[in-house]
């Protein structure tokens, strides 16, 4: 039997029939084409599925897609504007934060909402809250260095 | 000579090409691509570390709804032995088509006896329940030592041991030996005031890539086929997949996708030649996306390694006699980087009385693949924990013991060729004076110093160079960019052209646009690919000056090429306004056609990466907790061509070293089933483990390359295993030799002291 679902993703409604068993990630992939989110590992251990869920951050590989109905999901699609790039997101690029870039959007996500909780955040408290969010190619360093001039700069503060 | 010149956009920082497309998940990996109709397919793995397959039913699973097509061992041609060319783990074509799909026997925990394409994944999965195996077991060689033991059961019936100097009286477990040497080593050794004489054991460990491998696969009724896949070399998907299914090459066209990782990994084929098949069966095109699970199963682990060394030092810390005795797991097939490993390990230091054994060892673990400087990891642990163990007891500065000892342009590696300019001693400076090594230790802390070293290689290389008629630039090329390259292209190009590197854009293209190149892998592409796209780059500039030079009625030689344009020779009496590309590509309507160079090359000359690393580790006497405290990456780039990305690699590598040192392993039960085939339980460094990785970069140029460049991708993993080891070492107050350095080690090594 299939499960209708009626969602808010990035602000816009959509609905969907999926499996009671298929996940978020799944079903953002598959049925709604947004394949910025990624599976690294489909069990919550590496954060490259990383979307918020009612403003809470969360593993789309380990929520039901049907766990959705009437809340709002954002994902990776959602972070840039038309005109413009998140800090977060020029900082990556500039500070060469991402190598092969799978875990990019996974760390975007995550680091947005470490920003809005904390504004201010050390290194300590960025290599904390990004500790499930694995990255294999960069070491990490430069990533690090993108989230703090990324929350500087979006202090008003000159990065 | 590169030393000489003034780099108007090469050593810059811009912003990559696709860097947004990453940045926003705009850009498509191996599993984020599909076809209208597609079918899922998923693959039945053993569930024995060996066995012999008696039969397969599938008709069952066939029936089964949504199903469209099974295959097994039996639906692949037989593929004769050969060697695979220019791949970076190398190999045999047989072995390649043995680990795709099992036949006869399966030889690993997670071999591949069957696939299966259905309508969804869940479908396939349930049909994959159906499939009837029988299977009978036999016993698991997990060990070296049991692999080498006298009645080991044997992995490979048939396999003889080859390099020994008679050939072998019977099939056994040993795949090859290779031995090499020079001088007299017992005269060395009774010369020696100190001999260092241990073993050094590393564990099998996995890339770790955070993109599993994934392809769709399309078969058409002309028996055309098309490949979509992340991959390191699509080039290689194609030779590989076309002889495991009895293909032409050209009946093939590999697309590859962008890549999540790779690290040597993905230079095989696993998924491709199944899907193919699946997809011929069916008449559908086949997505295969493995689970993390599976790719630590089935996929490329790094060879574990046993290495007894004997080094003989005098008494002011000359190297004077080595012995090397190394053990490689091959894993289920012939083929672990041994034969690097046997050349690298004591690639840095001048030694006159040598003798280094290299074995390749059979066991019932998956086929290991090529990891980041194949074989070198391991072995520089092994000399660089003698090289620090030395130094102590001679009461010699470690980077002092290792300038003694270091070999210079002019010397003969161990492994053969006269090193041309080369930077190890420019590291070892650079270590010796860095703020790292010069400021006081924090109470309980151990420093560590190790040396890292790779060949770095050439291979062959294509690249065309596209002038599109406003002037801007398409770099069209076929390695997979997997950290940056295409930055590194662009900025060559914009160098060689002396156009702004935001007029070029680089394009990764398939098989049938863009021309051959090997794998990206082996620290080669911003080397030799980036050779080809200079060489096209003047093939261009080769064709504006001959068309400035028609329209000025006047001949090449009066000409040349500056500041991006065409000019009349300084002298010569042209009156001409100097010809930009804009100008010439403006006119090729006009001109004799499209401004289009090319390249192929076989680039020679990859010069030799040295590194030395520092570290400092806190060992917790408590819990034997290690903790990286600093961490210090020294890296002769030949020429930096973006700093932040070679930064990146040096960063990276430092990092998988620092987890290969401390964390990562393989663990198996008793029947050789890995028990920690998921990221909870393999645990890769993550950001809370770490501090800042400090770089620096030294530029001694690469003659063999038009602007200096020599591979930097590979040698940054060498060096931090005995890094770390050294200073957890000393940390500790215990000489630790085997990896990784895990807490209940660390423990049980203090316990004992
Ligand atoms: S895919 Fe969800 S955490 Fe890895
Ligand atoms: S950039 Fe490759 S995993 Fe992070």
């Amino acid at each position: 039997m299939k499960v209708h679902v009626q969602t808010e993703v990035n602000g816009e409604a959509v609905e969907f029939l999926c499996d009671p068993t298929t996940t978020l990630l799944e079903v953002l992939r598959d049925n709604l084409g947004l394949r910025g989110s990624k599976e690294g590992c489909g069990t919550g251990d590496c954060g490259a599925c990383s979307v918020e869920l009612d403003g809470a951050l969360a593993c789309s590989c380990l929520i039901l897609a049907a766990e959705t109905q009437g809340r709002s999901v954002a994902t990776i699609e959602g972070v840039a504007t038309p005109e413009a790039l998140h800090p977060l997101q020029s900082h990556l690029l500039k500070s060469a934060g991402l190598q092969c870039g799978v875990c990019t959007p996974g760390i975007v996500v995550a680091a947005k909402h470490l920003l809005e909780q904390d504004p201010n955040p050390t290194e300590e408290a960025v290599r904390y809250f990004l500790a499930g969010n694995l990255c294999r190619c960069t070491g990490y360093d430069k990533i690090i260095r993108a989230v703090l001039d990324a929350a500087a700069e979006m202090r008003g503060e000159a990065a | 000579m590169s030393e000489a010149m003034d780099f108007k956009v090469i050593g810059t920082r811009p912003i990559r090409p696709d860097g947004v497309d990453k940045v926003t998940g705009r850009a498509s990996f191996g599993a984020d691509f599909s076809l209208p109709g597609m079918l899922e397919g998923a693959v039945l793995r053993s569930p024995h570390a060996h066995a012999r397959i008696k039969s397969i039913n599938t008709d069952k699973a066939l029936a089964a709804p949504g199903v469209k097509a099974v295959v097994t061992g039996a639906d692949f041609p037989q593929v004769a032995a050969g060697a695979i060319e220019g791949g970076e783990g190398g190999g045999d074509f047989a072995d390649l088509a043995g680990n795709v799909i099992a036949r006869g026997k399966v030889r690993y925990h997670g071999h591949a006896v069957a696939a299966v394409a259905a309508q969804s994944r869940a479908q396939a999965l349930a049909a994959l329940a159906l499939i009837e195996v029988e299977y009978e077991p036999l016993p698991a060689v997990l060990s070296l030592d049991a692999a080498l033991a006298e009645s080991a059961p044997l992995i490979d019936e048939g396999l003889m041991t080859s390099g020994l100097p008679e050939p072998a009286a019977a099939p056994s477990n040993l795949a090859s030996v290779i031995e090499m040497g020079n001088g007299d080593l017992e005269a060395g050794f009774a010369e020696a005031a100190l001999i260092i004489e241990r073993r050094y054991q590393t564990p099998t460990v996995h890339q770790g890539y955070i993109e599993p491998h994934a392809c769709v696969g399309r078969w058409g009724q002309d028996d055309q086929a098309m490949l979509w896949c992340c991959t390191q070399g699509a080039f290689d998907v194609r030779s590989m997949t076309a002889k495991v299914l009895g293909q032409p090459v050209g009946s093939l066209k590999v697309i590859p996708s962008e890549i999540g990782g790779g690290f040597g990994g993905k230079t095989t084929v696993y998924l491709e030649p199944l899907a193919l098949q699946l997809s011929k069966k069916s008449g559908r095109p086949v997505r295969m996306v493995m689970t993390r699970e599976e790719v630590f199963r089935a996929t490329g682990p790094a060879s574990a390694a046993t290495i007894d060394l004997r080094m003989g030092f005098s008494s002011d810390g000359k190297i004077t006699a080595a012995e090397a005795i190394m053990a490689y797991e091959a894993g289920a097939f012939p083929g672990s980087p041994v034969g690097p490993g046997t050349m690298c390990v004591f690639a840095p230091y001048r030694i006159a009385n040598f003798r280094i054994k290299g074995m390749d060892v059979l066991v019932n673990k998956p086929k290991a693949a090529a990891y980041r400087a194949p074989g070198a990891p391991q072995a520089l642990f092994a000399t660089e924990s003698a090289m620090d163990e030395a130094a102590q007891k001679l009461g010699i500065d470690p980077i002092e013991l290792r300038l003694r000892n270091a070999v210079e342009e002019g010397d003969s590696a161990i492994y053969g060729p006269k090193f041309g300019p080369i930077g190890l001693r420019a590291c070892l400076e650079a270590a010796a004076a860095h703020p790292h090594y010069t400021k006081a230790k924090d109470a309980g802390v151990g420093r560590g110093v190790a040396v890292g070293f790779w060949f770095n290689v050439g291979l062959q290389s294509s690249a065309e160079v596209h002038i599109n008629e406003d002037g801007t630039v398409t770099v069209i090329e076929g390695n997979p960019d997997i950290g940056g390259s295409r930055a590194s292209m662009a900025l060559m190009a914009a160098e060689t052209l002396g156009v702004p590197y935001e007029s070029v854009r680089v394009v990764v293209a398939d098989t049938e646009t863009a021309g051959f190149s090997n794998v990206t892998g082996g620290s080669r592409v911003t080397f030799a690919t980036g050779m080809a796209v200079v060489e096209a780059s003047k093939d261009i500039i080769a064709q504006c000056c001959s068309r400035a030079a028609s329209l000025w009625s006047t001949d090449e030689d009066m000409v040349e090429w500056r500041d991006g344009a065409v000019h009349p020779r300084p002298g010569v009496n042209v009156e001409a306004t100097p010809l930009s590309l804009k100008d010439l590509a403006g006119q090729a309507g006009r001109m004799g056609g499209p401004l289009l160079g090319k390249a192929s090359l076989n680039a020679r000359g990859a010069g030799p990466g040295f590194s030395v690393n520092l570290c400092d580790a806190l060992v917790d006497q408590e819990t034997g907790q290690v903790q990286v405290k600093a961490f210090t990456a020294i890296q002769d780039a030949g020429k930096a061509i973006h700093p932040s990305y070679v930064e990146g690699q040096l960063q990276g590598g430092a990092v998988q070293g620092i987890g290969w040192a401390l964390n990562e392993e393989y663990v198996y039960s008793p029947d050789g089933i890995m028990e920690n085939a998921g990221f909870l339980d393999y645990r890769i460094p993550v950001a809370s483990d770490l501090p800042m990785i400090e770089t620096q970069i030294i530029e001694v140029p690469n003659p063999g390359h038009p602007y200096g460049v020599r591979g930097v991708g590979e040698t940054p993993i060498v060096a931090p295993l005995a890094a770390v080891a050294n200073a957890v070492s000393a940390s500790a107050g215990v000489r630790m030799t085997e990896l990784p350095l895990s807490p209940p080690r660390v423990l049980e090594a203090l316990d004992q002291a």
